[in-house]
């Protein structure tokens, strides 16, 4: 090939390159649309969640939570073993307090069983490595998810310090009990997790879990509000009563606190 | 320059159509994959990185490792090494494009993939990664192209090209720094949250890469007329004895360290690799070979008459390559997520599907590497007989 | 350049092939067939006019997806208004100050006037063989 035509192709070839990265910077220009929440939104700085253990102790209490939230987010049922989506389950108070509990902690704390779910932290790692910001902190401390934007990678499982996260091993559709049209389910190669019922905040309804578990144990058995409100429900309780966070020592600063 | 990689002998050929047979077959597993889902791995919620994202820290190791041979040549005027360092970016461009490979057919979404560029997040050690690699491989590309096609030439190389070829040597140490971050910054993973992590990665780096030069030099010199030459295999090999000792070393402190603080968070990922935790003990044998295998063949490195031998330094080069590969791939990735966060033991093993998939990527390296090899040998060859 | 002609001649055949979909229609008349979407039948007003709606669904929905995911919007405020007396003249929607708001929602807002994927949605996508990835999680109203 004689020189000119190479340095043709050379030069067409780098050109190509170079406007390829004009294509974000056209799409960023694009023009912004008019939007507000919905008259009922519940807005708040910093959301919270209080659990009470020992409200919380008896099974029944706890699978109803768990079926509230599967069910109002279509949450699949995968059978098989360790492919499982979660957004809030059960596991041993020792599981999820590690460094929380020896042998002499008292037994009926010790053996409970206790919810645990994505802890919506203040000082998110997840957020910190999530390479496309398709996991974020929203102004009102939601860990939210974006399910359009994930690439699947993994990458916020492998820096959650909770286990809260599950990825779609496989297409959850054909595993998911009883569907919910009003709101999506997720699709295969994408992470999903708790997201503080923030499609009903945005209705003015508190999360489904908290709502299934008062009405089984009574209120507060779990108790939810906005820490930056000093008057709101769960500022009031954290003043009296004694909680312990997970694994605090790691500086995630976590949003959901536990009364022993 | 490039056409030299589409004429050959029978023997060329036949190696190629293996190859492509390979990546074939590599290529219908991953339609499996991308068919139903990563469910077809053995990866799952506890253990959700496995052996893609293994041989993905391992191959970046092995491209970081051309600055072995690049910087005693360039800033020191180490002549001997001015016929390998060729071979060292030939071996570092197939490394990075199986990196990028394997992070591609691990992801959820690879349609997706751009969005890591459309929406940059300087914040997430992964943006950095892919801009450490991609600027990487964009040197080395340019690199051997002008350095290569100048001496093809028989003329000196563009005077600026040397400060690109300088940028290249903290860059190679950067791209592995830059993966042993993606690790070493999550306070969630105890095993995995040491400042050694960079150090040890480096290490075993220049201690496996060079080793896969070695053998690469001694087959140019088996199956071409081209010989890289006794000495400079002899230097290449001293490099990887002094990485090899830092290499165990460096595991050793990392072992001593986590025992002997006796934190049980910290010591149980020790356990489950050496003796197994709550009756889980898949890894353990494969721990145990790596490290005695490791050791052994540092010792046996030790002894110039072993290098000497060069069949006996081929062995021991594969035994660095087998013993960083267990351990950096097997041993570092899948121990990190054993226990899982809420202290459970959930296990990992590859399927035929996942192993299929890695050597199909491993085949279209293998496939750039011989193209390129091919170039820089027939070059050569013009060059000595003239 | 070698093959002078032969190089050209081939760069134009090219060119018209490549540009085939922009003229076609103009040079040989209405091919006939047009995509042919159910529309609603009682609402007459869409968030926005026909013709926006044709050229930029897509897009609105980008930014629809990124104020309800990203920014906790869920109320849509059309460029061009469209009057109202109360929440029902705003099917799904609300009527605010005279004029409707919408949800900004797949299923609970577009798919609540149009309620037929198939006889809407895929009318047109399926003629550009087009598969937009929206219902491999968004669910669509069960159809009869």
């Amino acid at each position: 090939m004689n020189e000119s035509r190479r340095n043709f192709l050379k030069v067409a070839g780098a050109s190509a390159v170079g406007a390829a990265w004009g294509i974000p910077v056209v799409s960023a220009l694009a023009k912004a649309i008019k939007s507000t929440p919905l008259p009922a939104n519940l807005s708040g700085k910093r959301w919270a969640m209080i659990v009470d253990i020992n409200k919380c102790k008896r099974p029944e209490v706890r699978r109803a939570c768990a079926d509230a939230c599967r069910s109002l987010h279509n949450i699949p049922d995968i059978e098989r073993p360790h492919r499982e989506i979660e957004w809030i389950w059960s596991d041993g108070f020792e599981n999820a307090f590690p460094n929380q509990s020896n042998e002499h902690t008292r037994a009926d704390l010790r053996e409970s069983d206790v919810l645990v779910m994505c802890n919506h932290c203040d000082r998110p790692p997840c957020v910190r490595v999530c390479p496309t910001q398709a996991t974020f902190r929203r102004a009102d401390g939601i860990i939210m998810m974006d399910e359009h934007r994930c690439i699947g990678c993994r990458y916020c499982i492998a820096a959650c310090p909770y286990g809260a996260r599950s990825f779609n091993w496989e297409d959850p559709a054909p595993h998911i009990k009883q569907l919910n049209p009003d709101y999506p389910h997720r699709t295969r190669g994408v992470v999903e997790k708790c997201t503080l019922c923030a499609e009903r905040l945005a209705e003015g309804l508190e999360p489904a879990c908290v709502e299934a578990a008062n009405r089984l144990a009574g209120p507060g058995a779990m108790i939810f509000g906005d820490l930056g409100d000093p008057n709101s429900a769960v500022s009031q309780a954290l003043r009296v009563k004694t909680t312990i966070r997970r694994k605090p020592s790691l500086g995630t600063s976590p949003s959901v606190f536990y009364v022993v | 320059m490039l056409e030299k990689a589409f004429t050959g002998s029978r023997r060329y050929w036949i190696w190629i159509f293996c190859l492509l047979a390979l990546i074939g077959a590599g290529g219908i597993a991953y339609l499996v994959q991308l068919q139903d889902g990563l469910s077809v791995t053995g990866m799952n919620r506890d253990v959700s990185w496995g052996l893609y994202i293994a041989q993905f820290t391992f191959m970046v190791g092995v491209a970081a490792s051309a600055v072995m041979v690049v910087l005693p040549y360039y800033l020191h005027d180490f002549k001997a090494f001015g016929k390998v360092t060729i071979l060292g970016e030939f071996l570092a461009i197939p490394s990075v494009v199986c990196c990028a490979l394997f992070i591609f057919v691990d992801m959820g979404q690879p349609q997706r993939v751009l969005n890591v560029l459309l929406h940059p997040t300087p914040h997430s050690m992964m943006f950095w990664d892919m801009m450490a690699l991609g600027g990487y491989l964009f040197l080395n590309v340019i690199i051997s192209m002008v350095t290569f096609g100048a001496e093809r030439k028989g003329i000196a190389p563009p005077k600026w090209i040397r400060p690109v070829i300088i940028l290249s040597i903290p860059w190679a140490v950067s791209i592995h720094t830059v993966t042993a971050f993606l690790y070493s910054g999550l306070e969630g993973r105890s095993f995995w949250m040491t400042a050694i992590l960079a150090p040890r990665f480096l290490a075993s780096a220049f201690a496996s890469g060079p080793s896969l030069l070695i053998l690469l030099c001694l087959l140019v010199r088996r199956i071409s007329k081209f010989d890289p030459g006794k000495e400079v295999i002899q230097k290449i090999a001293v490099i990887v004895t002094y990485a090899m000792a830092i290499n165990v070393f460096f595991v050793a402190m990392e072992l001593f360290t986590g025992i002997y603080s006796d934190i049980p968070e910290h010591m149980n990922h020790f356990q489950y690799m050496f003796f197994g935790l709550h009756g889980h003990h898949a890894l353990v044998p494969w721990m145990w070979a790596a490290q005695l295998l490791a050791l052994g063949v540092l010792i046996a490195l030790l002894f110039p008459r072993a290098r000497r031998n060069e069949k006996v330094l081929a062995f021991l080069a594969a035994g660095v390559i087998l013993s960083i590969w267990i351990d950096k791939g097997l041993g570092l990735v899948v121990a990190g997520f054993i226990p899982s966060p809420l202290e459970h033991v959930t296990e990992y093993a590859p399927t035929a599907i996942e192993g299929l998939v890695t050597l199909g990527v491993y085949g279209i390296g293998i496939l750039i590497l011989t193209g390129l090899y091919k170039i820089a040998i027939s070059v050569r060859e013009g060059l000595q007989a003239h | 350049m070698y093959d002078a002609g032969k190089v050209i001649a081939g760069l134009v055949v090219f060119a018209v092939l490549v540009t085939l979909p922009l003229w076609y229609t103009d040079a040989l008349g209405d091919p006939g067939y047009k995509p042919d979407p159910e529309l609603p039948k009682a609402e007459k007003h869409c968030v926005e006019s026909r013709e926006y709606m044709k050229a930029w669904h897509m897009d609105l929905l980008n930014h629809w997806r990124d104020a309800v995911v990203r920014d906790g919007k869920r109320v849509y405020i059309p460029e061009q208004a469209v009057p109202c007396g109360g929440d029902a003249d705003c099917t799904g929607g609300l009527c605010v100050a005279g004029n409707c708001r919408y949800r900004m929602s797949l299923s609970g807002g577009c798919m609540k006037c149009h309620t037929s994927k198939s006889r809407f949605c895929d009318r047109c996508h399926n003629f550009l063989r087009i598969a937009p990835y929206c219902w491999d999680c968004h669910i669509d109203p069960k159809e009869d």
